[in-house]
């Protein structure tokens, strides 16, 4: 005697719950194979489920009007039948025996059960069949090896991730049991992944058992010696880019009162536009990406609010406006923070812009930006996106009236014609001097730029 | 019914009927095996809907009530026939030899058809909406080319009779005179919408318009049925072109196991169909008519419970097949797009540590 737990399958191509409408046996009830036991009501159909085991009921789970889920216990019937049987017999598995994961205590069948007059029980050969599997299961998790501290954790306590983040782990050597998930809910994300693959995250030291503590990471431009290896105090003097970047900052923090709006923008258009340009031959060898987009919506959006291209001159008490945008860039060079700017930006089309682009940010890399390349800036970009954060709230340059700060675009929910459906989006956030910039034109023009980020196309267009 | 060029030969209560164009040509044994036949098949399509409610298939599409349809015509075709069915005709399936478990590997979705089509003369189900058709006719088409004495046959539904497919194989069986013969079980509703919203005429006639013969049969009486179709099979085989016959007949369960026909449809209906009953009418008549004993017919009910229950058996013992062989016959010769889904899936699959 064995008790067989039936649970409740998808009775029609992928339900995910079913509410009890009547039972119709009880506790203590004699059944036959294929005896209706209950009603239930999915969201397509009344269907009655016939039982898979003859036998006596022992527990009907759920009350009627109770909401059950796909595969929780619906009821147990203990199957009447000789020990033989139930010890030999498991091909009663309500789940294919290759992806049973819950259905597994091992023993009990129904199938011997002579509902049949004049007829033999059939050959048991398929016996070890359904077996196998299992037991290939069983002994499917190996020792854990040296480079592999953390055992394989059983289903449902695995961090959770997407098949593509665990394939890209796997390609890289990760075990992506050793990444911690940043993403909703816990959830691995590839940016995880790729912390944890670079050796100087904080991630990937925690994740590695400490073997990459001795990593040195990039500070003020320049290396500095890791927590563990460094001093317990160490003093850098502030020279070079860093001087520089310090003065400026305090130097526009304490005079530009900021103030800040922001945008959450739909720019699946965007993304796709790019990906139609990526092959065309007129723009060979040169790399448009949103940032590009987003440099021609802030020179269009200057030219339709002239105001946000401004900067305050205390000492002549007179704001200037210049209608003409020479658009900073904000570069994270190995030296530091540098903002060379693409003179004239508000005239170039969409491939000069983008090849001017690249070209500033290739010389900032390389250290060869020219002093000359860094004035002038009137409005400015930086891109927060690829530190995988959504928004911030950037400080001004000295001397310009507005900077925009573009996160990371990522998939996301979003309502189009009132249907929650999935699309790339990206959060513009801008800090704007708030001496001669007031919120509302600050609104109008983030929302302008978002506007032509939703349809760039268009907005290209019509210049 | 309500059209006089109904052809039925055996009534609802088991009684023979005159008809000036059609008679049995069938003796006891014959009628005995269509009865084994129907008998069988209702019963391991009850087998299917059970494993299918206790989640050992993905889907099951049930045949009670157009056994007789299915029967009749599928015992009319011979060995070297070739017939293309939807995915409802698991009779047919019985008849050209096709194993219950091979019929129900589609439905566990451990296969993407269940059997080799040329072991059986027989294609697997095809689940797009009238496609089958257009696939019976090409081949009839190519049966003429080859000169060979074969018939086609093609099995669709009163809904699919509404799919532009039917009508250009239509077109092309009447242009180029191909040897198919088109059975339209007509079981009266396209899921949940009725056939008189299909049509304003009876279906059969739409043959008239396509210049060749349409034949509306009492599809539930399977002596009718086979005598039609065979007919007709030999009109094609002998180079006189399709024949369209509409087997009026009526869905008794659910269009499938995700639907539920009460929501849509009076019981009042579902019961002037029982008093329709294929497969009692055929007992009624071996019973009266050549005094067979209810122990003779009780035979076939436990040959019944026993290819359902080795069904059970078999359909619990089936493995998943790897992954990767969902590939395999996409095209007969490698193609660029199917390899690199191979590929993606093989990653996948890897990703998986399965």
């Amino acid at each position: 005697m064995s008790e067989k737990i039936f649970e409740l399958p998808d009775v029609g191509e992928g339900l995910v719950e079913a509410e009890i409408v009547e039972w119709k046996v009880a506790v203590g009830d004699v059944v036959s194979l294929n005896q209706p036991l209950v009603d239930i009501e999915t969201a397509k159909a009344v269907v009655e489920l016939p039982s898979p085991y003859a036998g006596v009921v022992r527990a009907c789970h759920g009350e009627v009007g109770d909401v059950m889920t796909v595969g929780s216990p619906l009821f147990v019937v203990e199957v009447a039948g000789d020990t033989a049987d139930t010890a030999d017999t498991a091909d009663t598995d309500l789940a294919p025996a290759d992806s049973a994961s819950s259905d597994d205590d091992g023993s009990a069948p129904a199938r011997r059960t002579p509902v049949l007059v004049g007829y033999g029980v059939e050959q048991e050969d398929t016996t070890p069949a359904r077996r196998r599997p299992r037991a290939s299961r069983e002994v499917a998790t190996p020792a854990p090896v040296a480079t592999n501290t953390v055992a394989p954790a059983p289903v449902g306590l695995a961090p959770r991730s997407t098949p593509p983040v665990r394939l890209y782990a796997k390609q890289h050597g990760l075990d992506i049991a050793t990444v911690t998930g940043t993403g909703r809910d816990g959830l691995v994300t590839r940016e995880d992944v790729e912390r944890a693959l670079t050796p100087s995250t904080p991630t990937a030291v925690m994740g590695r058992g400490g073997s990459g503590a001795a990593a040195t990471s990039r500070f003020v431009g320049r290396d500095i010696a890791s927590w563990r290896d460094g001093p317990l105090e160490e003093r850098i003097p502030v020279t070079g880019v860093l001087r520089s970047m310090s003065e400026a900052m305090v130097r526009s923090a304490f005079t530009a009162p900021h103030a800040a709006v922001w945008v959450r923008v739909d720019a699946t258009r965007t993304v796709d536009l790019l990906a139609s340009l990526a092959s065309h031959p007129a723009l060979a060898g040169v790399r448009v990406s949103p940032l590009t987009v987003v440099a021609m919506a802030m020179c269009d959006g200057a030219r339709h609010y002239p105001g946000i291209n401004s900067s305050f001159d205390d000492e002549a008490h007179e704001v200037v406006v210049r209608r003409r945008v020479n658009l900073g860039i904000a570069a994270n060079t190995p030296r530091g923070l540098i903002v060379p700017n693409v003179k004239g930006a508000d005239q170039l089309d969409l491939a000069s812009m983008a090849a001017q682009l690249n070209e500033l940010v290739d010389r900032a890399r390389a250290g060869t930006t020219t002093p000359e390349a860094m004035a002038g800036t009137t409005l400015t970009i930086t891109n927060v996106g690829p530190f995988a954060v959504d928004g911030a709230v950037p400080v001004l340059p000295p001397g310009t009236g507005a900077i925009v700060a573009v996160g990371r675009i990522a998939k996301a929910p979003w309502v189009v014609d009132d249907q929650v459906v999935v699309r790339h989006v990206v959060e513009l956030s801008m800090s704007f001097d708030h001496r001669q910039i007031d919120g509302a034109l600050a609104s109008q023009f983030i929302a302008h730029v978002g506007r032509f980020l939703e349809d760039p196309a268009l907005a290209l267009l019509l210049g | 019914m309500e059209d006089n060029e109904f052809v039925q030969i055996l009534t609802p209560e088991g009684q023979r009927a005159a008809h000036p164009e059609y008679e049995s040509s069938l003796g006891r044994d014959e009628v005995f095996g269509l009865y084994r036949d129907m008998v069988i098949v209702r019963r391991l399509c009850n087998e299917a809907t059970s494993l299918q409610r206790q989640g050992q298939l993905a889907l099951w599409a049930p045949l009670q009530g157009q056994e007789a349809a299915q029967i009749g015509a599928g015992r009319a075709l011979q060995a070297a026939d070739f017939a293309f069915p939807s995915y409802r005709e698991h009779g047919v399936a019985w008849c050209r030899g096709v194993t219950p478990k091979e019929m129900l590997r589609i439905f566990r979705a451990v296969s993407t058809g269940g059997w080799d089509p040329q072991t059986y003369r027989y294609s697997v189900p095809t689940v797009v909406l009238g496609d089958q058709v257009l696939h019976a006719v090409g081949y009839a088409m190519g049966v003429q080319r080859d000169g060979a004495h074969e018939a086609v046959m093609t099995f669709f539904g009163d809904g699919a009779s509404s799919q532009g497919d039917v009508m250009e194989a239509f077109v092309w069986a009447a242009s180029f005179n191909a040897p198919v013969v088109f059975i339209l079980q007509n079981n009266q509703w396209a899921i949940s919408e009725p056939a008189s919203l299909q049509t304003r005429i009876p279906l059969y006639h739409r043959a008239q318009g396509f210049g060749f013969p349409g034949v509306r049969v009492d599809g539930n009486d399977v002596l009718a049925m086979y005598e039609v179709t065979r007919r007709a099979l030999d009109l094609a085989r002998d180079g006189g072109g399709p024949t369209l016959i509409e087997a009026y007949t009526y869905r008794m369960g659910a269009h499938t196991t995700s639907d539920d026909p009460t929501r849509y449809r009076v019981d009042a209906e579902v019961e002037i169909w029982k008093h329709r009953d294929p497969v009692e009418r055929v007992k009624a008549l071996l019973t009266h008519e050549y005094r067979m004993k209810r122990a003779a017919l009780d035979t076939v009910t436990e040959e019944a419970e026993a290819v359902a229950h080795q069904l059970r058996e078999d359909v619990l013992a089936m493995d998943s097949p790897d992954p990767l062989t969902m590939f395999d016959h996409v095209y007969a010769t490698p193609h660029p797009l199917v390899e690199r889904g191979r590929r993606e899936m093989a990653e996948f699959v890897a990703s998986q540590g399965r």
